[in-house]
């Protein structure tokens, strides 16, 4: 194994089901639900997930919703933005326990 | 005879050719009632697009000649069209493209008239466009974005400025408004190596966004599938996507859209009076019935469910919901 990560093996996602078939089937349902048209659109729900992606960092979610936002007509602006939300939400995660950070602070100090 | 193209036209990479996928569904493309007649006429381009199925742009010297083009208004009015459908390159930028216009709106009671979005912005087309306002003449104009980088990284530095200043003189004479009988259309086609978006949410989007963002509207999108030959082929080669497109399209193969694909129902005159099945057939060079036909050489439209020719970039216009020259086909 020269890599961890290959471009190769996104398509290979189905095969994971022939360990547990049925955990497999009753994933791959559920997951095609979430993402079905409903009070969002698939455009907006494709998104989301490219917001996502970026935030738990995984290339191979990042390579595919990057090619279902522009397919569902999403534009570079839109989907840069969307990436920005994820930052947004990650750096503020990362900031708001400075809160933590002040109320240890305050409590061992004079 | 048989109208297939040569073995190397349809070299396209595809895991299965276009031809034994239709075989596979127990499926033949065949022609209907041939009611639309495409006329392109030339290559001559003020752009030259990365997705141009047919290398068009500004060194081009290919245009339809006034000749040619009396050719087509007797093959067109003898045809019964119901439809003319006016393409190019820019037909804006064809010397006498107005005389086209005149003489076809009198054989025709629809036409259609493609148009860059450039092209005619200038005030040498003032005249143009109020012959295609008084004629009623339908325009289909070229969008492939509402973000600017997307539109002129595929058509030009510039393009998305002129294509908004474009559209806003199209809204001035009356093109996309309310009781004006006069219909503005966008087309829509991916700007990289991807298919193209629904049809529908895209006309909601772009009609939302055009309005509040420059005050525009239009009346129906069209979304197509860029089409793997050309300029697009040689993009898609040297950029690395030429294999993963091709197999997109190919796995997206929809038997459903087989029935309404354009090519069905249309046929295609070159700048030269040549006939093919569609523009797609056109710019690869194979002709309608495996045999180079001009105009002059034929009495009417070809007939019902004589065979179309097919090759591997038939698969962009089956791809997922297909595609017909009016954009992705009901489901």
């Amino acid at each position: 194994m020269k890599t961890y990560y290959s471009p190769d093996d996104l398509p290979k996602f189905a095969e994971i089901g022939e360990g547990a078939p049925e955990l497999a089937k009753k994933f791959f349902d559920y997951y095609s639900s979430v993402f079905a048209e409903g009070e969002l659109t698939e455009r907006e729900k494709a998104l989301i997930a490219l917001a996502v992606s970026h935030t738990v960092q995984c290339p191979y979610c990042i390579d595919a919703y990057t090619k279902t936002c522009l397919e569902k007509g999403s534009n570079m602006a839109e989907m840069t933005e969307a990436v920005h939300v994820a930052v947004a939400i990650r750096g503020g995660a990362s900031l708001v326990h400075g809160v933590q950070m002040r109320n240890v602070s305050e409590k061992v100090s004079m | 005879m048989d109208a297939q193209p040569d073995e190397e036209a349809q070299n396209l990479l595809a895991p299965v050719s276009f031809s034994d996928k239709l075989t596979e569904h127990d499926l033949t493309l065949t022609r209907g009632k041939t009611v639309t007649a495409q006329i392109n006429t030339g290559l001559l381009c003020n752009q030259a697009c990365k997705h141009c199925h047919l290398g068009a742009g500004p060194d081009k010297k290919e245009v339809m000649t006034p000749a040619v083009m009396d050719e087509v208004v007797e093959y067109v009015r003898r045809g019964d069209f119901e439809m003319v459908d006016i393409t190019g390159g820019a037909p804006e930028m064809v010397p006498d493209i107005e005389y086209l216009v005149k003489e076809l709106s009198r054989c025709v009671p629809n036409m259609i008239f493609r148009s860059n979005l450039t092209a005619i912005g200038g005030n040498g087309y003032k005249s143009l466009l109020k012959l295609l306002a008084d004629k009623k003449v339908s325009i289909v104009a070229s969008l492939p974005s509402l973000n600017m980088a997307q539109v002129d990284s595929q058509r030009g530095t510039g393009v998305f400025d002129k294509s908004i200043e474009s559209l806003r003189k199209f809204n001035a004479v009356g093109y996309g408004c309310e009781k004006t009988g006069l219909m503005l259309s966008l087309a829509v086609n991916p700007s990289g190596a991807f298919l193209a978006s629904p049809q529908v949410g895209m006309e909601k989007k772009f009609k939302r966004d055009l309005l509040n963002k420059h005050n525009i509207v239009f009346n129906n999108l069209f979304t197509f599938n860029n089409v793997p030959v050309g300029r697009y082929r040689g993009w898609l080669e040297s950029s690395g996507n030429m294999a993963g497109y091709i197999l997109k399209l190919a796995d997206s193969f929809n038997s459903c859209a087989v029935s309404g694909a354009m090519c069905r129902t249309q046929v295609s005159v070159n700048w030269d009076g040549y006939l093919y099945d569609c523009d797609f057939n056109l710019a690869e060079a194979i002709p309608l019935g495996g045999v180079p036909t001009h105009i002059s050489e034929t009495s009417s439209p070809p007939e019902e469910g004589t065979e179309v020719a097919v090759s591997d970039h038939c698969y962009a216009c089956t791809a997922g919901a297909g595609f017909t020259c009016g954009g992705a086909i009901d489901a």
